[in-house]
């Protein structure tokens, strides 16, 4: 079997100054190249913290306890600092969540789009140019040369979101991390938006990681999907499986509170408390296991 | 009695107009262009539309919060458009707003239980506090907050407790009619189908008119009757959702939907190909 191109093991980590609260529970997952991957959850499901961990970016506090995180065969953790800016740099890039505070407001856009190019690709100041406009016709993006001289606060939304994903996959990287990458647009831009990422993804095989708490954004986009709860997978597999024969008793109730505009009545079933306390049970023993090896 | 309590006709409204910084004069930005609206009693009735639309434009001339440059809107039969404050005042009470975002509408220095006692002392609908704490103490329980949150801060209760405190803040003052805009859209799933659930109870309950501003036409669908699709500062179409969902008949509605992931796998909603088995 080939090294997957990204694969998550038994990941833990813990928040907090006594380091006693666990925010991951042993997290294995694995992504194929050209794979979309949904990592699903509700506020405090880790989901973030997880895309956060891959990018060697979490927040001071959340420290990692044990697990890997193997990029093409490459434990991750295992890196320097220096070491894992070298490996990521051209290789991870990030879609985030807010388009408005992701750019630098006092800088130009082809700016922000060219320093990647020449620190990471060696380009000249000509060739980088000449590729940041490309990247913007790539993403659809109409008058390109216009946007190029724009600073961000000309931009709309849906705009500097297109901007961020050329910014994404400037550098031809191996996986593409978008973290909630459309909550902060309309609905109708977040459809191109999507229609965008998955176009991009698909032409250039990228492997992507995409963090949502929309199951319906998962049944569109993603292959497959883990589902989360208090830092625990729940459920993962296809996303096909996962919608249409979910197994486990939270993601039956998640499918259930979801709004659906063609079904009238839909989305006033909350996730019955019965279910969150199985959840809380199923977890409380993990901890309780991990204890008695500890 | 009016037929209905909310009829708004050809309401126009402007932003700006006034003289600009070095005496220039500013031409008003028309945000609504002539809207026609009426709600009925015991009814709720879905206003959607993307950012920039009106709606929540629309929501705040309806209780009164933006004066209409022409156009009319009634309350229970009573003329509201350019109503003196002290006119006013009486009928603040039976009109209330939730708001989306409740981090920012709940005072942080205030313990909630002022927050919903204060409103009731202010219209006069207590006695006293003790009354009044009464009072709040049972619509606490209606929308399933605990005793002990009276004593809490806003920041010390989850996004959903605090909703819940919008809500009961709204209701307590047993109004006609509640404005809810956005009030969902920063709620976990399971969080968003609790208040909606709530909210779908309490209008059974009191008999409550409500307009529900929302850019999630799943979420109108679970609670509205009716639907305005607003565009552009314009009624585009209107109608009882089960008419409008399933068969829309104008381009921007169907646009509209059809920009609403459903749960279900569908390659062609995002022009995929089919997968490989």
């Amino acid at each position: 079997m080939t090294v997957p191109l990204l694969a998550v093991s038994h990941l833990n980590a813990v928040v907090g100054r006594a380091g006693n609260a666990p925010v991951l529970r042993d997290v294995s997952l694995t992504i194929a190249r050209g794979e979309v991957h949904g990592l699903v959850g509700e506020s405090g499901a880790g989901k973030s913290t997880i895309a956060k961990a891959i990018l060697g970016i979490l927040p001071h506090g959340i420290r990692i306890t044990g697990g890997s995180i193997a990029l093409e065969g490459e434990d991750l953790l295992t890196f320097d600092a220096v070491t894992l800016r070298q490996k990521l740099g051209p290789a991870v890039s990030l879609i985030p969540q807010d388009p408005q505070t992701a750019l630098n407001p006092g800088r130009r856009i082809e700016a922000q789009l060219t320093d990647g190019l020449r620190l990471w690709k060696g380009m000249s100041a000509k060739d980088a140019h000449a590729r940041a406009l490309q990247l913007l016709e790539e993403v659809q993006m109409r008058e390109p040369a216009r946007v190029m001289r724009s600073f961000p606060h000309e931009l709309s939304g849906g705009m500097r979101q297109r901007v961020l994903i050329a910014a994404a996959f400037a550098l031809e990287p191996k996986l593409v991390i978008a973290d909630e990458p459309t909550t902060a647009l309309d609905v109708t831009v977040q459809k191109q938006i999507l229609r965008l990422i998955r176009s991009m993804q698909e032409r250039h095989g990228t492997g992507v990681v995409f963090v949502t708490h929309d199951l319906g954004v998962v049944a569109q986009i993603c292959d497959r999907a883990t589902l989360l709860y208090m830092g625990k997978v729940m459920e993962q597999g296809n996303v096909s499986d996962l919608l249409n024969k979910p197994r486990h008793a939270y993601t039956k109730a998640l499918m259930e509170a979801c709004p659906r505009y063609d079904q009238p009545g839909r989305g006033l079933a909350p996730v019955p408390e019965e279910v969150f306390a199985a959840c809380r049970a199923e977890i409380a023993a993990f901890d309780q296991a991990g204890a008695g090896h500890g | 009695m009016a037929d209905n309590l909310i009829d708004a006709r050809g309401v126009v409204v402007a932003y700006g107009g006034q003289r600009g910084a070095f005496g220039k004069r500013v031409e008003p930005k028309p945000v609504l262009h002539g809207v026609d609206l009426v709600i009925g009693r015991g009814e709720t009735v879905g206003i959607v539309g993307e950012s920039g639309s009106g709606k929540t434009t629309l929501g705040r001339a309806l209780l009164g919060l933006v004066q209409p440059a022409s156009g009319s809107i009634h309350f229970d039969g009573k003329e509201i458009t350019g109503l003196q404050e002290a006119a006013m005042r009486p009928l603040r009470r039976r009109m209330q707003m939730i708001f989306q975002d409740p981090m920012s509408s709940l005072n942080p220095r205030r313990a909630i239980r002022h927050i919903l006692v204060d409103p009731l002392l202010l219209h006069g609908l207590a006695k006293n506090r003790r009354e009044a704490e009464t009072r709040v103490r049972a619509v606490l329980d209606r929308v399933g907050l605990a005793v002990a949150a009276l004593d809490r801060y806003p920041h010390e209760l989850s996004g959903g407790q605090r909703q819940r405190v919008g809500i009961a803040r709204a209701v307590v003052l047993e109004p006609d009619f509640v404005l809810a805009d956005e009030i969902v859209s920063g709620l976990d799933v399971s969080t968003q189908a609790q208040v909606l659930q709530l909210l779908a109870g309490l209008k059974r309950d009191m008999n409550l008119s409500m307009a529900f501003i929302s850019h999630d036409l799943s979420v109108v669908r679970a609670v509205c009757d009716r639907v305005y699709v607003l565009s552009g500062g314009r009624v585009v179409e209107q109608g009882a959702c089960e008419s409008v969902f399933s068969a829309p008949q104008d381009a921007y509605t169907r646009t509209l939907i059809d920009a609403i992931p459903l749960p279900v796998i569908d390659p062609a909603w995002l022009g995929r190909r089919p997968a490989q088995a």
